[in-house]
């Protein structure tokens, strides 16, 4: 941090005067012409946690796809198949036993048992071969789409969360003041701080088995030169099942948490997958907080786009992916 | 003796070989094409569509005029150039005799234009709905119907400002055609009655995460009207009831179709109460209605079908069954590029499940549209229940052609909020 500091003062300054104005606009009670010029402070917040939650909600399924690309090196297309597929075990697991909380264990052990047979059977086959692994998954996608449609029709599935979980939860932050004087408090649907709270925890964890642990340290190597690894006796076949099956156990989860606060239905895996396509990118390639960063950028991009600029909301996600392209190519957090 | 045995039977063979060539000449299968979108987001409601030709060939026994049916079903992905690829092949490969469909409002645009170039081939509209279809520029061999999506949103505003006494609504739609027609036939009403649009907010379509919408939503209006239709509107309405939003709810036609009604989880629950109109209400207990639903459910087994038939199918239903009769009418006669068979599609007083259906001078259908309201069924299903029929609904509601005109055509902010037009 100091580092960086020292190295780039003038970034410091623009990103420490962002944070300011930032945290101002959070906490202070907005004067009646700043209302007046970008709309009430209500959908100022409301946009700005939407961004956070939905950038949380990609997090989940990018990271995943990331950790499994810096690694193998495969690219995955059918991540948005295992996203998906997800959604609907963690529907029917929720919907039997009534449990929730109980839909993501079963889930992320389902898919993730999915994510080893699909490396046994289809990238350790074509390991190297880029080209032939992208189309293959390509087809599977396109096939498992259909085998999905087939067995749970094109309806819309909402997962419901439990009693405590559903409605609005009232926070401590200042939207305004009614005309006698008493302060409006923010309410915010419960369900999405629990799983943005859930998505930071997971994302802390992974970054601390990464980098503060035995097979972190064996994964990290592996990321940077898999030949040299495996060379000094690791038994790197073992990493990458380990790897793709947690790869895709996240994406089932996300899965599971799409299919809360958004639904699940056919289309959607491509859709996620285009998501996740795009934070990578914008994240940098192999990148666990790249890929934290890429989500929140692209979650706040549509939230935002969404209610101050409607007609360009979709334009703006791929913008900013352009954007990254041109000026640094390998991503925000990506080694060059 | 054997030889000569076997060389009389294979004349005989011969001969009976030739004669049912020659009665197959006589009335060799009329081709009738499908346009339906079998992919995609409608890719639900275009098999319930599918349904709905299905039956109303059962009840023709697959014949008209004297003359076998032959059905092509060629699928879309409601984008119009998928339209556009399919009616090609239908009818520049396939060779047939007349097209049935498409299912969503640019498709239809896209099949008008295309039919301009095919004179000799007749066109029935499957469901879609867009105003311009046949308003701007209508082409002499495509016919319609089904009423549009403005005639769909009539009967709703007066309702709402009349009987449930909303005199402020803001509106939030998907940004297409479709949904602005809607809203055109929505604003027009409404504000003719009395009533106030404070705001219009549009999202792209496929929206899912309305987290911020919401918030922007005005709280002081007196209901909020919804034109989502798909997983736009079940992601809607979970994310209301999970920001905890209590304003009454108007619901656009595709809001609370089947489809919605029908998806898994809690979120439709908020529909429950809420108006909305549209071409067709489930539980109307018109006897034509009736039978017409029961045919239905006969027809499929419950696992393969919606609990009462969709306005998809029925769309479907009408069309194919319009060109059934016609074809009887005259006797299966498509000679003369069709000329007989367009007469009579022309002139054709369709008695349709949901009430008598004519054409105007452009082609488009004047029918009935019914104000609904969604209710909890005994046995647990949401449907559509009737509050108020209104018949002979032309396409330009009521207004002379004159001031329909000078209204221009639907789009985000047009027409005005006016107290007379």
């Amino acid at each position: 941090m100091r580092r960086f500091a020292r190295r780039h003062p003038i970034w410091t300054a623009i990103l420490a005067l962002i944070a300011a104005v930032l945290l101002w606009l959070i906490f202070a009670i907005w004067p009646k012409g700043l209302s007046d010029a970008i709309g009430s402070k209500k959908i100022f917040l409301n946009a700005l946690f939407n961004g956070i939650t939905l950038g949380g909600l990609y997090f989940l399924v990018a990271s995943g796809f990331t950790l499994i690309f810096g690694l193998m090196r495969n690219v995955n297309l059918a991540h948005g198949t295992l996203y998906l597929f997800g959604g609907y075990v963690g529907f029917y697991t929720a919907s039997l036993t009534g449990s929730w909380l109980l839909a993501f264990p079963v889930t992320f052990i389902v898919v993730g048992f999915c994510g080893i047979v699909l490396q046994f059977l289809v990238f350790r086959r074509m390991e190297g071969q880029d080209l032939r692994q992208t189309l293959v998954t390509i087809g599977l996608s396109i096939v498992f789409a259909d085998l999905m449609l087939w067995a749970f029709g094109g309806d819309f599935y909402n997962i419901n969360p439990p009693e405590w979980l559903s409605g609005p939860l009232k926070t401590f932050l200042v939207t305004g003041v009614k005309r006698d004087g008493t302060l409006i408090f923010l309410k915010y649907p419960m369900v999405r701080l629990v799983i943005f709270a859930a998505a930071v925890v997971l994302g802390v964890a992974m970054w601390l088995a990464l980098n503060r642990t035995r097979i972190g340290m064996m994964i990290r190597a592996g990321v940077d030169d898999r030949d040299m690894l495996s060379a000094t006796g690791t038994r790197i076949q073992v990493i990458f099942v380990g790897v793709f099956a947690f790869g895709a156990g996240l994406a089932g989860i996300a899965g599971v948490v799409g299919g809360t606060f958004q639904s699940i239905a056919p289309g959607e895996d491509t859709r996620f997958l285009l998501a996740s396509l795009v934070v990578v990118i914008v994240g940098g390639m192999g990148s666990i907080p790249g890929a934290a960063l890429g989500a929140l950028l692209i979650g706040l991009a549509e939230q935002f786009g969404s209610v101050y600029f409607p007609t360009y909301a979709v334009v703006l996600t791929f913008l900013i992916m352009v954007l990254v392209l041109a000026f640094r190519p390998q991503g925000l957090m990506g080694k060059a | 003796m054997t030889s000569r045995f076997l060389g009389s039977l294979s004349v005989v063979a011969l001969l009976a070989a030739g004669a049912t060539a020659a009665s197959a000449q006589d009335a060799d299968p009329i081709k009738i094409g499908v346009l339906n979108a079998l992919e995609g987001t409608y890719a639900v409601p275009g098999q319930d569509g599918n349904r709905g030709i299905e039956l109303a060939l059962r009840e023709h026994d697959h014949m008209a005029g004297g003359r076998k049916i032959e059905i092509i079903i060629q699928s879309t992905d409601t984008t119009p150039d998928s339209a556009l690829r399919g009616a090609r092949k239908l009818v520049e490969q396939d060779g047939v005799d007349l097209v049935i469909g498409p299912l969503s409002g640019s498709e239809g645009i896209a099949i008008r234009d295309y039919s301009k170039t095919q004179p000799n081939v007749t066109f029935i509209n499957g469901i879609s709905g867009a105003m311009e279809t046949t308003l701007v520029d209508p082409s002499p061999n495509f016919f319609r119907f089904n009423i549009d999506g403005a005639q769909w949103s009539k009967g709703l505003g007066d309702y709402v400002y009349n009987e449930k006494g909303y005199q402020t609504v803001a509106t939030i739609g998907e940004d297409y055609s479709f949904i602005y027609t809607q809203v055109f036939g929505f604003v027009t009403e409404f504000c003719a009655a009395g009533g106030e649009i404070t705001d219009r907010f549009w999202v792209p379509l496929g929206t899912k995460d309305f987290g911020s919408i919401i918030a922007a939503l005005p709280d002081d209006v007196d209901a909020i009207y919804l034109g989502l239709g798909g997983g736009d509107a079940v992601n809607f309405l979970n994310q209301y009831q999970q920001a905890g939003g209590e304003a009454n709810l108007i619901g656009g036609t595709i809001m609370v179709d089947g489809s919605v009604l029908t998806s898994e989880g809690k979120a439709k629950e908020a529909l429950i109460g809420v108006p909305s109109s549209g071409p067709q209400a489930d539980t109307w207990d018109d006897p034509r209605w009736q039978a017409y639903v029961k045919a239905y459910q006969d027809a499929f087994p419950e696992d393969e079908r919606f609990p009462t038939p969709s306005l998809f199918a029925t769309g479907y239903y009408n069309a194919t069954n319009a060109a059934l009769q016609c074809l009887d009418t005259v006797g299966g006669d498509l000679s003369d590029g069709e000329k007989k068979f367009m007469d009579c599609l022309s002139n054709l007083k369709l008695e349709a499940p949901t009430g008598l259906i004519t054409l105007d001078e452009n082609r488009q259908a004047i029918g009935s549209n019914f104000v609904t309201e969604v209710q909890e069924q005994p046995d647990g299903t949401l449907q559509n229940v009737p509050v108020k029929v209104v018949e002979n609904i032309n396409q330009t509601l009521g207004l002379s052609p004159e001031a329909f005109a000078a209204l221009g055509l639907p789009s985000r902010e047009n027409p005005e909020c006016k107290s007379s037009y």
